[in-house]
């Protein structure tokens, strides 16, 4: 059952100009940084997609794009099935803000320090239309669990701390009583005993109010608990996508696996098998001058020569529905030209099985060999020529 | 290099800009300056003189405001300023010729010994806060609220009488001519004792006062923390590592500040008769002395902007960031 | 909107009694002067005494009441033009700073050249060739130059809180640019604004009275430059008359000294760490001295017959 598609990106781009120095602006055409390319996703009422990435990916500019805050270099963004593209400050932007919301990361920076919660609400009630009086700030106070709301409204935001600084932000970005919420890594900044507190007050008012949530982080950990569906983006583009437990439990994606090994794990260190070559791993690459065809090749291991040539295109895993990924690996054509690619990508599934054997519990475990039996199925049809 | 293409073309904006109020300043005038200058010379006037007049004064009625424009900058260009009433027939050229080197003699030393002095104080003030150093502060501001010209009318009369070593007034003791000997020298350097003290005594808390807060501010910042853990000497951070970073921005205001101590200094010239372009202006001014009021006010902005320059040529020698750009 | 209010330290309240007993001489000083400050009398060139604290011009005029009359056109000058200047600056430096894009670049460039042009040439110029220049004139003309300095700091300010989140969360909100610009970004600046402001004031009060000194007419009567055009006019030096330029100029320091403190406490409320640091050096167990600084964490060596003091 898919839900209503509220707000979609389609072959969204975005280039932010550098200004040209020196013997730089002598000799080429201006350059760009090319933050985001070619990145498509739908929200759907009552749900929560995430997007993960390391720093510098651009999901951040994505969310800022979504919003609307600055314009876009290509692609189309629709909200409720319509095209639309407004600048800011105007009439069409504030129509577009009342359906399109934003959380930003650092609970402290996002509230101005001269004015106090009661401010904050009432411009944002008064914007829309909203405001009714006391009780409309209470009603909002008390969606986020800030009760009694007279012990909060009176205050600036260094008198209150992270957490409840959040709660503000969400309160004020659920004023205009939005259809979609995009939350731009809304937990990174506060403490980890607080943020379960947080992601499950987002995921309440995402059943309750039926919002269409954006969740963008660098932590895919809270992706697979929090979210639905989960985007990966690797400088600048989308490199796998699909329902989060697929996604984060069998990712596909080379850059995928990096990052769910990535996260420390205590059995690791008592020596369980490395799941990859821990050597250096190495950086992002830079915007401005991307890597040809597909982004991730220097640092890839299993980096093919197509894979500096061509761009890699979504191609179904299919060991779950709507799972897909951009890999020449996964790609028949990608397949064809590299002899060593199946004994290979054979190598990261199975390996991959063998972690998760170690990482989760006993009870689990016959849901991952049941999984691991499905994910050699497509193995082996692929295998096929 | 874009940095650099960047001031200079800011400068030749500037330079357009205060030609172009210089061009409207004396169509501000009621009546006919000209008509006055001849009636009080009785008529005897070159009628080419009376010519650059008109296009300096615009009277010459039949050409339309932008034709007297271009007549305007084409005699700029040829270095002609007109002629100065109060001295006719000598044109404004040479009354400034004789008079400027006495004013960037003065400006010139008195503001890098002020910045210097200032900005070394400054350096000691922020690094060894808590310390008697920074009881410099208040005195040095209670110093710069003094109006330079007051101060050197006290000066003149602590320091001088009519015995004294200092001269009160004047740039060399009358009587002398001036040339480039010793003697010369000597008496003209006695005579700029007094002048350059007042106007060093009153600019130095300026520097000193935003140099010490510069300090300040770039002793919190970790990389000083970094060199002090790396075992250098508490001197060597001081002045490598924090006086380095923190001078920037004066360096960078300097320019910018020159327009006040120029019109700080003009004053002390005044008190003190000292020769220079100042005096000038300010005689120019009571005598209605138009073509030189402009020729000062033009020529005073076009050595603010050389000066300006220098010091974002010394800018882009320190910062680096500017290199790499560029 | 509330402001943190910390006690302000002795320099800053120094300042603001300084400047509250100026402000009350330019409301009630002619009231309270003895003498008609033009008005002649026989008392020739007296040094202070009890009937004149401040001594006598070279026409027995009083100098303590022209002092106290002056007062007025000194403050009123001074922050009318300073006010006019700030309402400048802020209008500029903030939308040019708001603005992105060329509108901005250009604005600044304007207010750069205002400010590389020599200021008191300018205006010595301008207001000797202005016909009628009183009072409002001079304010006016001073109001309008001295604007520069104001704008482009307010303008550095406003390019670094428009990249903050706060103003990217109310333009998300919906919130009209002008809303953004009046009332989330402008409060954020009131500090800057205030020093601003004082430091205009100083520059007007010391240009008029320059204005005065040189003999610009049509500024009101015995402001203090006047005073001393007069005392420097009649070789008050050469004749000895020290208290005919003394009065004026030790006004011209206190009132100077004023604003200058209170600017240093606006500064230390924005940037506390250039607070006094009061008292920095303690003793420690084994009785030596070690100083405290800011930031750095001392460093004791042991003693030799001690092993390791701390």
């Amino acid at each position: 059952m898919t839900s209503e598609v509220v707000l979609e990106a389609e072959a969204l781009t975005k280039h932010f100009p550098v200004r040209a120095r020196g013997r730089a602006a002598l000799s080429r055409g201006p350059k760009v940084v090319h933050a985001v390319d070619d990145v498509s996703l739908s929200l759907r009422r009552g749900r929560v997609t995430a997007l993960v990435g390391e720093s510098g990916s651009g999901k951040s500019t994505v969310a800022r794009l979504l919003a609307q805050l600055y314009p876009r270099t290509g692609g189309d963004i629709r909200i409720g099935g319509v095209s639309t593209a407004v600048k800011g400050g105007g009439r069409h932007f504030k129509a577009y803000a009342r359906r399109v919301q934003m959380i930003f990361q650092d609970p402290f920076a996002s509230l101005n320090p001269v004015h106090t919660v009661r401010h904050h609400l009432t411009r944002a009630l008064k914007i829309h239309g909203r405001y009714t009086g006391e009780e409309s700030l209470d009603e909002l106070l008390g969606r986020v669990q800030l009760t009694p709301a007279s012990l909060y409204l009176e205050k600036y935001p260094h008198e209150l701390s992270g957490g409840q600084r959040q709660r503000v932000s969400i309160a004020r970005a659920l004023a205009a009583d939005p259809e979609a919420l995009l939350a731009d890594e809304p937990v990174s900044m506060l403490d980890v005993s607080i943020r379960l507190g947080v992601l499950n007050l987002l995921r309440d008012l995402k059943e309750r109010l039926d919002l269409a949530v954006l969740y963008i982080t660098h932590d895919i950990a809270s992706a697979r608990y929090f979210a639905d569906e989960t985007l990966v983006m690797y400088a600048g583009r989308m490199v796998e996508g699909g329902d989060s437990e697929t996604v984060t439990q069998r990712p596909a994606h080379p850059y995928t696996h990096l990052l769910v090994h990535s996260a420390p794990d205590p059995e690791r260190v008592r020596g369980g098998p490395a799941p990859y070559d821990d050597e250096d791993t190495g950086e992002p690459p830079s915007l401005i001058d991307p890597p040809s065809g597909c982004r991730f090749h220097p640092r890839c291991p299993k980096a093919m020569d197509v894979c500096r040539a061509r761009v890699p295109e979504r191609t179904l895993v299919g060991d779950a529905p709507d799972h897909w990924v951009a890999c020449w690996l996964f790609d028949d054509e990608g397949k064809g030209e590299g002899k060593g690619t199946d004994a290979e990508a054979a190598d990261i599934e199975t390996t991959d099985i063998e972690t998760t054997d170690i990482e989760i519990s006993d009870v689990e475990a016959a849901d991952v060999e049941a999984a691991a039996a499905e994910a050699q199925a497509p193995e082996l049809e692929g295998a096929a020529p | 290099m874009k940095y650099f293409a960047g001031r200079v073309g800011f400068y030749l904006l500037t330079l357009w800009a205060a030609i172009t109020i210089n061009f409207f300043i004396p169509r501000l005038i009621p009546g006919n300056p000209v008509d006055s200058l001849i009636a009080q010379r009785r008529g005897e006037i070159d009628s080419n003189a009376i010519k650059s007049l008109d296009i300096l004064f615009g009277l010459d009625k039949h050409q339309s405001l932008l034709s007297q424009y271009w007549s305007y900058l084409g005699q700029l260009a040829h270095g002609d300023l007109g002629i100065s009433f109060q001295n006719f027939p000598e044109p404004v050229t040479s009354v400034l010729g004789s008079a400027l080197p006495w004013t960037l003699g003065l400006i010139g030393t008195t503001t890098i010994l002020a910045f210097l002095i200032g900005t070394l104080l400054g350096v000691f003030a922020g690094w060894k806060r808590g310390t008697w150093v920074d009881g410099l502060l208040p005195v040095t501001t209670f110093l710069s609220s003094i109006p330079y010209f007051w101060l050197g009318l006290i000066a003149v009369t602590l320091f001088t009488g009519v015995d004294s070593w200092l001269p009160s007034s004047g740039g060399y003791d009358p009587g002398l001519v001036p040339g480039w000997d010793l003697g010369f020298i000597g008496n003209a350097l006695r005579h700029s004792i007094l002048p350059a003290a007042t106007i060093i005594i009153s600019s130095v808390g300026g520097w000193l006062l935003a140099m010490r807060n510069m300090m300040v501010t770039v002793s919190a910042e970790d990389y000083i923390t970094v060199a002090h853990a790396k075992g250098l000497s508490d001197r060597r951070v001081m002045t490598k590592y924090a006086a380095r970073n923190a001078l920037l921005p004066s360096v960078s205001g300097f320019g910018m500040a020159l327009g006040l101590v120029v019109g700080g200094t003009f004053l002390v010239e005044y008190v003190f008769s000292y020769p220079g372009v100042g005096l000038q202006l300010l005689n120019a001014i009571s005598g209605h002395d138009y073509p030189l009021i402009q020729g000062v006010f033009l020529t005073v902005t076009v050595a603010v902007l050389a000066a300006n320059f220098l010091a974002d040529l010394a800018y882009m020698a320190l910062d680096p960031r500017t290199r790499k750009e560029g | 909107m509330k402001f943190h209010f910390r006690l302000p330290g002795v320099k800053v309240m120094v300042g603001l009694v300084l400047l509250a007993v100026f402000t009350f001489l330019a409301f009630f000083g002619s009231a309270l002067a003895p003498y008609d400050p033009s008005a002649r009398s026989n008392d020739i060139l007296q040094s202070p005494s009890a009937k004149h604290w401040f001594g006598t011009t070279h026409i027995g005029q009083d100098i303590f009441s022209q002092i106290l009359v002056g007062t007025r056109s000194v403050m009123f000058v001074g922050f009318f033009a300073g006010i006019l200047a700030t309402v400048i600056a802020v209008v500029i430096g903030v939308t040019s700073g708001y603005l992105s894009g060329w509108a901005g670049e250009a604005v600044s460039t304007v207010s750069n050249v205002f400010i590389v042009i020599p200021a008191l040439p300018l205006i010595v110029i301008v207001t000797n060739v202005i016909p009628n220049s009183g009072d409002w004139a001079i304010a006016m003309v001073i109001g309008c130059t001295g604007w520069a300095w104001g704008a482009r700091l307010l303008r550095a300010q406003t390019l670094s809180l428009r990249q903050r989140d706060f103003v990217q969360a109310a333009r998300a909100n919906g919130e009209s640019t002008w809303r953004i610009v009046g009332v989330e970004i402008l409060p954020n600046l009131t500090a800057i604004i205030a020093s601003s402001f004082i430091g205009t004031v100083m520059f007007a009060v010391m240009t008029e009275i320059a204005l005065a000194f040189v003999g610009v007419s049509g500024i009101s009567q015995w402001n203090w430059g006047e005073v001393l055009f007069w005392a420097q006019g009649q070789q008050a030096l050469a004749i000895g008359a020290w208290w005919w330029f003394v009065p004026a100029g030790l006004c011209i320091a206190l009132l100077g000294t004023s604003l200058a403190l209170i600017n240093f406490g606006i500064d230390e409320i924005v940037n506390p760490r250039l607070r006094g640091a009061g008292r920095t050096t303690v003793r420690t167990a084994d009785g030596r001295k070690a100083r405290m600084r800011f930031g750095f964490t001392p460093v004791l060596t042991p003693s030799a017959d001690e092993g390791g003091g701390r």
